[in-house]
């Protein structure tokens, strides 16, 4: 495959925006925040970065995926469905009872290799890949994409160590540093401080950027490649909660709340 | 006779495992060679993964080594095993199903010196309402070897019980067990004891004692608590209609409450349940332990002539 150009993989974020709002307005409820802040990390792992077939979604040589922050899983599926991982038209049946598509990842649904959505375990399991590849000696890939709020959570430090210890420098952690968490902004319900220093210190290579900026990770992607460490790797990602929707960016109340039907079309105005 | 602790049963099978299967892995939380992890570790080191004190992480670790086609062992104490890692355990290993086994050592009120912090009372329980999950209790050193071997010919997420302290040998190596079948150790047509772990031995006496007096026993070893064998449940209570159970676990939600269920849901049959009083363990003598809780050859044959 033809590795895609910035602009065409700005365009598919885009596009993932506009199916991440659709089916969490469809649904009823979601969490349109933190879905749209992940959204280009999510579209240039799915579409430029990651070794994934969508026809053979348990291919054991696949990179792996894991949403840490499962909350996010609308962006995954709007990735997964694009790519064809099952039929695109499954995307209106989030949160719907049958759905391979539950309101946080599992299993059932093809090409999510773990179920999350009780944070800091993602990364655990990540870690439990990394491992088991490493072993196998095979070249895939584990990219897992956490909250800042997740950070909170002390597994993710305990898996942060154990990945430094077991020198997985085939795991990608992506860290959504949009600043905002459920109860309100992470500076203010609980402190993480600097989340690059606190991943250096732990035995991390760490990369720092605009996490919605595409030229700027598609930067870091080479930069991992031509890194000769054996740390394990760290981008914090700068980014916007509910980037790309006017009404959205930065407002903590749009966490985990379904926009209304008027908000929708504004929303789509907005991502057109 | 000759006792010794189950979680050496559990170190010598894992060793032969090891060398027959390299898919065997071992996630380890610092206490491997109090959980007898360690001699698999020193024989097979590239799949040992030891992180530390940090056991809500080593859940997870498991569960994505699982999801790589490896078969991982994640070992602590039962306590930790259970309660610790409990929510990674649920969400990451059993939600979807997968082929990790949860190794608690220091089961019961066995790791009786340690007093109730290590003292695991709870575990079953907790594990045997977690959807996907099956729940094993060894007997002895030798079902400790057989059924380690069979949670790992068994396909879906376990968790198994060994014991810190020692305990009698029961078995020889010729036993054979299946996952979710009774072992019957011995029929009788008066009364049914139905023991797992730590007080089959105990049973045992029991049924001695009472064939002594002309009451004949009929004696299962329940080692898999879930699934529960039903059949053999349903079929004591056919034949004869009286069930004691014994457990070395709080007596709520554990053998005795499985057993209870069947009972109350076919509608026919008595049972007395012998185990932990519902309070916590303390400092002791592994015997004083259970005779403060009635776990006892003794109050097993006072329950039968109570019927």
């Amino acid at each position: 495959m033809n590795k895609k150009s910035v602009e065409e993989l700005k365009t598919i974020a885009k596009d993932l925006r506009r199916k991440i709002v659709t089916m969490v307005y469809e649904a009823g409820s979601g969490h349109p925040g933190g879905s749209l802040s992940a959204a280009d990390f999510v579209t240039a792992c799915y579409f430029y970065e990651m070794n994934v077939d969508p026809k053979n979604p348990t291919w054991e040589d696949r990179d792996r995926f894991v949403l840490s922050k499962g909350h996010a899983a609308p962006a995954q599926y709007a990735a997964l469905g694009t790519l064809g991982f099952f039929p695109e038209e499954t995307l209106h049946t989030l949160r719907q009872e049958g759905s391979i598509l539950q309101g946080h990842p599992n299993m059932t649904c093809p090409g999510i290799d773990i179920p999350t959505g009780s944070l800091g375990q993602g990364i655990a399991c990540a870690v439990g890949m990394a491992i088991a590849l490493k072993a196998d000696k095979k070249s895939a890939r584990v990219f897992a994409v956490l909250g800042d709020g997740e950070c909170q959570e002390g597994e993710v430090w305990e898996s942060a160590q154990t990945a430094a210890k077991y020198k997985l420098d085939n795991l990608i952690a992506f860290v959504d540093n949009n600043g905002l968490q459920l109860d309100g902004s992470v500076e203010e319900i609980m402190p993480v401080g600097s989340l690059a220093d606190k991943f250096k210190v732990f035995g991390w290579e760490v990369f720092e950027i605009d996490g919605n900026n595409m030229e700027e990770i598609l930067k870091t992607f080479d930069s991992i490649k031509n890194s000769t460490t054996q740390k394990p790797k760290c981008i914090v990602g700068h980014t916007v909660k509910g980037k790309g929707v006017s009404f959205m960016e930065n407002v903590v109340g749009w966490h985990g709340v379904a926009p209304k039907k008027d908000q929708f079309e504004q929303a789509l105005k907005d991502l057109a | 006779m000759e006792k010794i602790a189950t979680r050496m049963g559990f170190a010598a099978e894992m060793v032969e495992l090891g060398k027959e299967n390299d898919k065997i892995f071992v996630v380890d939380a610092d206490i491997s060679s109090s959980c007898k992890s360690d001699g698999f570790a020193k024989a097979f080191p590239k799949r040992q993964i030891n992180v530390g004190i940090a056991e809500q992480n080593a859940a997870g670790i498991a569960a994505g080594l699982a999801t790589c086609g490896k078969i991982p062992f994640v070992v602590s104490y039962a306590i930790f095993a259970s309660l610790r890692m409990c929510e990674m355990v649920r969400q990451e290993i059993a939600y979807p199903n997968l082929n990790v086994k949860v190794v608690g050592s220091h089961g019961g009120l066995s790791p009786a010196a340690d007093g109730a912090s290590h003292q695991s009372i709870e575990d079953m329980g907790v594990m045997r309402t977690i959807p996907n999950m099956t729940v094993v209790m060894p007997a002895d050193y030798w079902s400790a070897r057989k059924l380690t071997r069979a949670i790992t010919n068994f396909e879906g997420p376990v968790f198994i019980r060994f014991t810190r302290d020692s305990i009698p040998v029961i078995y020889d190596e010729n036993v054979e067990f299946e996952i979710g079948k009774a072992h019957m150790i011995q029929d009788g047509a008066d009364i049914a004891i139905i023991a797992n772990g730590d007080t089959v031995c105990r049973a045992i006496e029991a049924a001695k004692m009472l064939e002594a007096e002309n009451i004949s026993v009929r004696l299962l070893d329940m080692h898999t608590i879930k699934p529960l064998d039903v059949d053999a449940v349903k079929a004591a209570i056919d034949k004869i209609g009286k069930i004691i159970t014994v457990e070395d676990h709080n007596i709520i939600n554990g053998l005795g409450t499985a057993v209870c269920e069947v009972v109350a849901e076919y509608g026919k049959g008595k049972v007395k349940r012998i185990g932990i009083q519902d309070k916590f363990g303390e400092s002791a003598v592994y015997e004083r332990l259970m005779e403060k809780n009635g776990i006892t050859p003794e109050a097993i044959v006072k329950a039968a002539k109570e019927f």
